[in-house]
Order: structure tokens, then C-alpha cells, then sequence
């Protein structure tokens, strides 16, 4: 019972915490770059690595994750004091696995390429541990407010680099952006004889691992993050 | 508390009502929007096979209607290349509703075959190509596809393939344009007559540009080419009744 109150006096204080406090802010940003889902808790890296050839199906996973992780967290953090402890684990599955089953059928229905495309991968955000983790870590003990603001850092966190890894992937593969050719039009402007070749590694899953492992080789450098 | 049985079992099954009524309900409301997305879906993969994938891909989703509504014509034709318009059950039948994948299960003699004929703008009988569905077995799962047959009813004018879970950068690169456009040219038929299909080989990067029947394969997807073989193989011996029968209406003509 002890810390039940003492829980209850701790939300009466944050009720008046402004909007976007420190601390919220905190919450976005840490898994930017401090905390970043992939990069530091290498996690989500199966998808990382699999939907990131081109621009625009990443753009969607991307969008995807953060409309699933946001909408969960909020859920979830909304039932916290309602779900049974012993089968939270499946609780939390269920509310995952209904966000993406929704993800999949709006896709199916508006944007039908892009459900070919990315096909099962979009399924497999359920186990996309970064979602669970979350949920877990965080939604389960704190406000829907805070959890929602978690959720979308996280989810952030995960599109940012899945956005970069395959900027560099389409760019260096294929010659493109978004479909636009841009090597094509950076080969025109230095006539006939000019051409820049694409990197067919790039296209396969292992330049995924080149880009991703560089990214975070650059950002340790930087940010001197030393696993313990 | 909160903890009993009965509780953690009311929660489940309330949690349970209320999500799948959800999904249930997501489903009803968009099961219209998804079914007309399959069939311009189904109605691009056809015109792939004579179109140019690049000026497809910048249609707009009207125009393709347009195009497919000015440019295509469809029967459904049987084993023996019989026109049939009615199903077993009597229910009249037109080439877009027939699931090619579905009659895949059944034995080839009950399938029914959809013929999509390719024609010049508002003439019917100006044909262009004969674009007709193959469907088969991948690595992983199913692949499917269309072949586009010039009027001499042998020569490939063009094919599309699709598949359900090859590997990406392996197997699911019949998808890419580089790919099927090694099989425009190609012939189904021999200079005698019979059947010899097209068949990719096994390694890459070979040139096969004397040999109408052999095509370059897919390396380190063997299997998967394998099975775009059969699949084209078993099709076009599907199809053998209506093409002949196209061949004997055309040497009458000549005549």
C-alpha cells in the first residue's frame, strides 16, 4: 500500500509540469541519439536491415512504426492499473498485433504497391522488440501523456536511422532518391563519356550492415559511447 | 486484489470483444477499397507484359483503367480451347474474375483459362499480342505472371512475374524489368511446330541471343528459376487447345 500513495503523490506534482517540460523533452530526444533503439540497444535491426533499399518503402515503415508504437504505448499506459500483471505480456501482444493487423489493411486498401512491397515486413513490426520494449519499460508504469512522448522518441529514434541507412542504399545501389534517378542526371551534366556506376552491394542486405555499422561507429566516435 | 481468476478472465475476454470487433470492423469497411485496388493491381501486372514498366509506372490509376478498358479484350477459354461464359455452377464467368491462383488446385483439364488479347485502340480484331496468366510454385511460395505472345502465337513480345515470398536481391528478382525483358524475343514453338517453351538456365551472365528457346538464369536463385520454367512449361501446354485453334483460324484466313 506504501507505494501506492506514495505513486499518487508523485502524479499530483507532474500535473503541473508544463506541456512540453524538460523532462518531456527529454523523453523525445533521448532515443534520438543518446538512447537510440538501434544504434545503442541494437534492437529492430532485422527490418533495419530488410526494408531499407529504397526511400519510399522505408519512409512507410517508418511511418508505420511510429503510428504503431505511439497508439500502443498510449493504450497501454491508459490500462496500466487495469491489466492483470500475469498476462500483461499477452496483453500487450494483442494490442500490438491489432495496431499492425490495422497498419496493413489501411495500406492494403490506399497505398496497394506499398503493401507489396513491404509485405510481411510490416507484420513483423508485432516483433519488432523496440515496440514490446517500450511498452514494457515504460507505458506499464507512467502516464499516457509521458508514454505517448516516449513512444513517438522511440519510434523517431528507429526512423531517423532506418531513413539514413537507406538513403545511402538507394543513393549508392540503385543512383536514386525516391525513385528519381540521380546518378543518371549527375552523369548528363558531365557529358556522354561520364557515368557513375551503382554499387550492387548496396541492394543486398549487407550493405545494410556496412551502412548501419558505419553510422554507428561514427556516432560512438562522437559521442563516446563505450558498451559496459 | 485485482488478481483473482476471474478477473484476469474477464479482462481477456473483454480486451478480445473489443479488438476484434476493431479489426472485424477495419475489414468490412475496407474490403471494397482493397478489392478494387487488386484488380487495377491485376490489371497493371497484365499490361506489363506489353507495356514498358516505366510508362506504367507514371499512369496515373485512371489512365491505366482507360487503357486496360480501350486496349484489352478477355475471354475464358478451357483445356481445349473452347470459349466457356459459364462456370460449372452456371454463373457467368469473364477473365478478370477468374482466380488463376485458386484453379491452380484443381486438375488442368477443370481449370479455366483467362485470355487477355491486347489490341489496337476501339479494333477488337487487330490484335497485337495474346497475354496469357502462368502460375506456379517458387522456392518459398507461389509465383505467377503473364506471358504477352505475338499474332504468330510463339514469339514472346513481352512477360511480367510476381511472386509471394522469394528472396529479395535473389529469387525476387523476377520481378525487375532486366530480368523479364531477357525473355522478349524468345520463341515457345520450334521452326516444326512443337512445343519447346523457354527455360532459363542455370548460372548468369551467359548470352543465349542465338538460342530461342534458352534464357539467361538467375544466380543463386536456381530454384526459383526452375520453377518460372514449369510454370511457363505447364501454361503453355495448357494453353496448346487455344493456340492451335488461334493458328487454324489464321491459316484459313490466309487461305
Amino acid at each position: 500500500m506504501s507505494t501506492e500513495t506514495a505513486e499518487k503523490k508523485e502524479e499530483v506534482k507532474k500535473e503541473a509540469e508544463a506541456l512540453l517540460s524538460k523532462r518531456r523533452k527529454k523523453i523525445v530526444t533521448d532515443p534520438l541519439v543518446d538512447d537510440n533503439p538501434i544504434t545503442i540497444q541494437v534492437l529492430g535491426i532485422c527490418s533495419a536491415l530488410a526494408v531499407t533499399t529504397q526511400m519510399q518503402p522505408t519512409l512507410v515503415m517508418a511511418l508505420s512504426v511510429i503510428f504503431v508504437m505511439v497508439m500502443a504505448n498510449l493504450t497501454i499506459s491508459l490500462l496500466r492499473n487495469k491489466i492483470p500483471t500475469r498476462v500483461r505480456i499477452i496483453v500487450q501482444l494483442a494490442v500490438i498485433a491489432s495496431l499492425v493487423t490495422l497498419v496493413n489493411e489501411v495500406l492494403k486498401a490506399f497505398a496497394f504497391d506499398m503493401y507489396k512491397e513491404l509485405s510481411v515486413f510490416v507484420g513483423l513490426i508485432i516483433t519488432n522488440c523496440i515496440v514490446m520494449g517500450r511498452l514494457e519499460a515504460f507505458a506499464l508504469g507512467n502516464k499516457p501523456y509521458d508514454s505517448v512522448l516516449d513512444g513517438f522518441g522511440s519510434a523517431l529514434g528507429y526512423s531517423w536511422i532506418i531513413l539514413a541507412v537507406a538513403f545511402f542504399r538507394e543513393l549508392w545501389g540503385s543512383g536514386s532518391l525516391f525513385g528519381v534517378p540521380i546518378f543518371e542526371a549527375v552523369s548528363g551534366l558531365f557529358g556522354e563519356d561520364f557515368q557513375l556506376a551503382t554499387n550492387g552491394i548496396m541492394v543486398t542486405p549487407v550493405g545494410a550492415f556496412l551502412i548501419l555499422g558505419l553510422i554507428i561507429w561514427v556516432q560512438r566516435a562522437k559521442t563516446g559511447y563505450v558498451e559496459h | 486484489m485485482q488478481q483473482s481468476n476471474a478477473y484476469v478472465i474477464t479482462f481477456s475476454v473483454i480486451l478480445t470483444v473489443v479488438l476484434g470487433l476493431l479489426l472485424s470492423g477495419t475489414s468490412e469497411v475496407l474490403k471494397p477499397i482493397q478489392k478494387k485496388a487488386e484488380e487495377l493491381d491485376t490489371k497493371k501486372q497484365i499490361l506489363g507484359a506489353v507495356v514498358q514498366s516505366t510508362e506504367l509506372r507514371n499512369m496515373k490509376n485512371e489512365d491505366i483503367e482507360a487503357f486496360y478498358e480501350s486496349r484489352i479484350a478477355s475471354k475464358v477459354v478451357n483445356i481445349n480451347g473452347e470459349e466457356v461464359e459459364q462456370d460449372k455452377d452456371g454463373t457467368p464467368v469473364t477473365a478478370e474474375t477468374v482466380d488463376v491462383g485458386r484453379n491452380y488446385k484443381r486438375a488442368p483439364e477443370d481449370r479455366m483459362y483467362p485470355v487477355f488479347i491486347f489490341h489496337e485502340e476501339g479494333r477488337e480484331d487487330d490484335v497485337i499480342a495474346y497475354i496469357l496468366p502462368v502460375y506456379g510454385n517458387g522456392l518459398w511460395d507461389n509465383i505467377w505472371g503473364y506471358i504477352a505472345l505475338q499474332t504468330d502465337l510463339s514469339t514472346i513480345e513481352g512477360v511480367t512475374f510476381a511472386h509471394a515470398a522469394e528472396t529479395p536481391g535473389l529469387g525476387a528478382r523476377i520481378t525487375s524489368s532486366d530480368v523479364q525483358g531477357r525473355f522478349t524475343g524468345k520463341t515457345i514453338y520450334d521452326e516444326g511446330g512443337t512445343l519447346q517453351s523457354v527455360e532459363m538456365q542455370k548460372g548468369e551472365g551467359r548470352d543465349f541471343s542465338d538460342d530461342p528457346h534458352k534464357v539467361d538464369g538467375l544466380s543463386g536463385a536456381t530454384i526459383t528459376a526452375v520453377g518460372v520454367n514449369k510454370m511457363i512449361r505447364n501454361y503453355m501446354s495448357h494453353y496448346e487447345g487455344y493456340l492451335k485453334r488461334k493458328k487454324d483460324e489464321k491459316g484459313l484466313a490466309l487461305k
